[in-house]
C-alpha cells in the first residue's frame, strides 16, 4: 500500500508540475498572471477532439496542429488584448480572467460535457511496479513531465532567446539597453505558456475527460503550486508540485479523498503565513512582500 | 496644424464644487440633483413594478451591494476574484443559526454579517501581506475550494444544502430592507472614502510604501477595509438566505464573483455610484435575456474585457466628466 501510494504520488507530483509550469513561465517571464491558464487548456483538448472526430485526422497530427493552434491564440490574446493594459495588474487579470470566463462557459453552453469527450491514451499498455499496477499513460506523464523540465531549462540557459526571457525577467529596463524587445519578449512567453498547458492538456486528458470545469480545477492547481513554490521560480514550483503531490496522495490513502482539497488550502495559508513569498521566491521578494 | 481635446470645468461646476457658497436653486440642484435622483429612482420604482420586476429589483439590489464591496477593496489596492466568498459565507452564517436554532431574520442578518465578515478577514489575512495579484489568486481559489470542502464533507447540508429558513415578515419589507441598505452603504462608503481615512486606503493602493514610511500600519487599514467589505458581501449573503428561504453551494457559484465585477467595471472602478450603476445596467440585461441561458456568463466575460480594453474608465466617470466639463478642440502650440 506504501510503496503504490507512493508510485501514484510521484505520478501526481509531475501531473501538478506540467500544470503549473506554463502559467509559472508566463507569470515569471512577462508578469501577466494569465488567468485564462485554465481555458486554454481546455480549449487545446476540444482542439484536438474536433480535429480527430469531427475532421477525422489521425492522433499526432490533429495533437500537434492544436499545440500550434493554441499557442498562436495566446500569442494573438497579447497582441490584441494584453498589450494595451500591460503594467496594469488589476486590468491583466480582469482581461485574462474574462477571456477564459468566455471561453468556457462558451464550451459548456454548447454542451460538450460528458464521456464522450476524451483523447486517446499513448499506448495502451499497464504493467506492475512495486506491486502496482500502473499504465502507460502514467508513466508517460513522469518522463515527459521530467523531459520538459530539463529542456524548458536547456532553454533558457542555453539559447539567446531563453536568456533574453531571463533578462526581461530580472530586469526590465536593463535589458531594453541591450536591445531585447520586451513586447516581443512578452508575446513569446504568454505563447509559450499557452503552448505548455496545451500540451501538458494532451499527455493528462487521456486518463480522464475533457470538460468545462476542468478548466477552472486546473487554473486552481497551477495557482496554489506557483503560490506554494514562489510565482516566477521553476525550481520552486518543481518543489511545490512535489510537496502538494505527495501531501494529496497520503491524505487520500490515508485519510479519505474528500480531504485532498482542504490539505492543499491548509498547505498554501501555512506557507503564506510562514513565507508570503513561497518556498523558494526570493529573488523578487522585496517586491511581493510589504 | 493639429488639434488636442481641452477639458474646461462647467463654471457652475467651479461654482458650486469646492466651496459651498450656494447662492442659487440652480446651483443647489447641479450639487444635489446627481444625488437625489438615485435614491429617488430606487425609493418609488418599486411601487410601480410588477411583483416579477421586484424580485429582479431585489437582486439588483445584492449584486449592488456586493459590487460596491468589491469597489472598497479594489480602492484600497485589494482586487478580488471571489466576492462569492463573501457572499457565501454571510449566507451560510445565518442559515445555520436559523436552521439550528430557529432564530429570527432580524437576529440572525446582523449576526452574520458582523461574524461572516471577521470569519473572511481572518481567513484573508495571511494574503494580506502580499501584494495585489497574490491577494486575486488566493480569492480565486478560496470559494472554491470551499464547495469542494462542502460537497464532499458532507457539513451543512452537502450538495443539497440547508433549506426551510424563516422568511423576512413582509415582501415590501425585505424589498425597502435591501434598497435602504444599498443606499445607505453607498453614500456611507463614499463619506468614507472622502475622509482622511479613505485617504489613508487609496494612499496604500497608490504606493504603499510611501503609506508605510509615514509611519502607518498598512496592515491594520488593510485588514479593516477588508472587514467593512466582507461584512457588506456578508449581509448581502444572509439577507439573500431569508429571501430564498434556502442555502446551499450554489451561493459559492462563480456569478457571485463575476456579476459584482463586471458592474463594477462596466459602471465604473472607484466611486461606488458606478457599481450601483453597472448593477442597475447588467441585472435586468441578464433577465431580459435569461433565455440564452449559460450564454449570459460568456457575455460577461466579454464585456470585461472590452470595457478593460476600450472603456477603461466605466459609464459612470464618462457621464460624470460630461456632466461637470465642457470638451472642446484647441490648436496645439508649437
Amino acid at each position: 500500500m506504501f510503496a503504490g501510494t507512493l508510485v501514484y504520488a510521484i505520478v501526481n507530483s509531475f501531473t501538478l508540475i506540467l500544470l503549473a509550469i506554463g502559467f509559472n513561465l508566463t507569470f515569471g517571464i512577462s508578469g501577466v498572471a494569465n488567468f485564462a491558464y485554465g481555458a486554454l487548456y481546455v480549449l487545446s483538448a476540444y482542439l484536438s477532439w474536433m480535429m480527430m472526430n469531427l475532421l477525422g485526422l489521425p492522433f499526432f497530427p490533429s495533437v500537434i496542429l492544436s499545440i500550434l493552434a493554441t499557442t498562436l491564440f495566446g500569442a494573438l490574446m497579447y497582441r490584441l488584448v494584453l498589450l494595451r493594459v500591460r503594467g496594469q495588474a488589476l486590468s491583466e487579470v480582469i482581461a485574462t480572467f474574462g477571456i477564459g470566463l468566455s471561453i468556457l462557459e462558451l464550451f459548456r453552453y454548447l454542451g460538450f460535457v460528458g464521456f464522450e469527450y476524451t483523447l486517446p491514451v499513448f499506448f495502451d499498455h499497464s504493467f506492475i511496479i512495486a506491486g502496482t499496477y500502473i499504465d502507460m499513460q502514467r508513466i508517460s506523464i513522469v518522463v515527459l513531465g521530467f523531459l520538459l523540465v530539463v529542456l524548458l531549462w536547456l532553454f533558457t540557459h542555453h539559447t539567446s532567446t531563453g536568456l533574453a526571457f531571463r533578462g526581461i525577467a530580472q530586469d526590465e529596463r536593463t535589458a531594453l539597453t541591450f536591445g531585447i524587445d520586451s513586447d516581443w519578449i512578452a508575446t513569446l512567453s504568454v505563447s509559450l505558456g499557452a503552448g505548455l498547458a496545451a500540451i501538458a492538456a494532451t499527455i493528462i486528458i487521456p486518463l480522464g475527460s475533457i470538460s468545462p470545469s476542468e478548466g477552472y480545477d486546473v487554473l486552481i492547481k497551477a495557482l496554489a503550486v506557483c503560490i506554494i513554490g514562489g510565482l516566477g521560480s521553476t525550481g520552486g514550483v518543481i518543489a511545490a508540485g512535489f510537496f502538494i503531490g505527495f501531501a494529496e496522495r497520503f491524505t487520500d490513502t490515508y485519510f479519505g479523498s474528500h480531504w485532498t482539497m482542504i490539505v492543499s488550502l491548509i498547505a498554501i495559508l501555512i506557507v503564506l503565513v510562514i513565507k508570503p513569498s513561497g518556498l523558494f521566491g526570493q529573488q523578487k521578494e522585496l517586491e511581493e512582500r510589504i | 496644424m493639429k488639434k488636442r481635446k481641452e477639458r474646461i470645468d462647467r463654471g457652475i461646476k467651479a461654482r458650486s464644487g469646492d466651496i459651498f457658497a450656494l447662492s442659487s436653486w440652480r446651483e443647489m440642484l447641479y450639487v444635489a440633483g446627481p444625488r437625489l435622483l438615485p435614491v429617488i429612482l430606487f425609493l418609488l420604482l418599486p411601487l410601480f413594478l410588477s411583483p416579477y420586476w421586484q424580485r429582479v429589483m431585489i437582486s439588483l439590489a445584492v449584486f449592488a451591494l456586493l459590487a460596491i464591496s468589491w469597489d472598497m477593496l479594489a480602492q484600497s489596492g485589494m482586487i478580488s476574484l471571489g466576492q462569492a466568498l463573501f457572499f457565501g459565507m454571510g449566507a451560510y452564517l445565518s442559515g445555520i443559526i436559523n436552521h439550528a436554532w430557529g432564530i429570527h431574520p432580524f437576529i440572525t442578518i446582523p449576526l452574520a454579517t458582523v461574524f461572516g465578515g471577521l470569519i473572511c478577514t481572518l481567513i484573508l489575512l495571511p494574503v494580506l501581506r502580499l501584494r495585489g495579484i497574490y491577494f486575486s489568486m488566493f480569492t480565486l481559489i478560496l470559494p472554491l475550494m470551499l464547495v469542494r470542502t462542502i460537497e464532499a464533507t458532507k457539513v451543512f447540508g452537502g450538495t443539497e444544502g440547508l433549506s426551510g429558513m424563516s422568511p423576512l415578515p413582509s415582501g415590501w419589507l425585505e424589498l425597502y430592507l435591501i434598497i435602504i441598505a444599498t443606499l445607505s452603504v453607498l453614500f456611507g462608503f463614499r463619506r468614507l472614502m472622502a475622509s482622511d481615512y479613505g485617504l489613508v486606503l487609496k494612499g496604500i493602493r497608490d504606493n504603499d510604501r510611501s503609506v508605510t514610511n509615514a509611519g502607518i500600519n498598512i496592515y491594520w487599514f488593510k485588514a479593516q477595509a477588508l472587514f467593512l467589505s466582507s461584512a457588506v458581501g456578508a449581509f448581502a449573503g444572509a439577507y439573500m438566505t431569508h429571501v430564498y428561504m434556502f442555502v446551499g453551494m450554489p451561493v459559492f457559484a462563480l456569478d457571485y464573483s463575476i456579476m459584482p465585477i463586471a458592474s463594477a467595471v462596466v459602471g465604473g472602478v472607484g466611486s461606488f455610484a458606478g457599481a450601483i450603476l453597472g448593477a442597475s445596467i447588467l441585472v435586468p440585461l441578464s433577465e431580459l435575456l435569461r433565455g440564452i441561458g449559460g450564454l449570459r456568463i460568456v457575455l460577461y466575460g466579454l464585456c470585461l474585457v472590452i470595457f478593460i480594453v476600450a472603456i477603461p474608465e466605466g459609464i459612470f466617470h464618462y457621464l460624470q466628466r460630461k456632466y461637470q466639463q465642457v470638451e472642446r478642440w484647441v490648436d496645439v502650440d508649437r
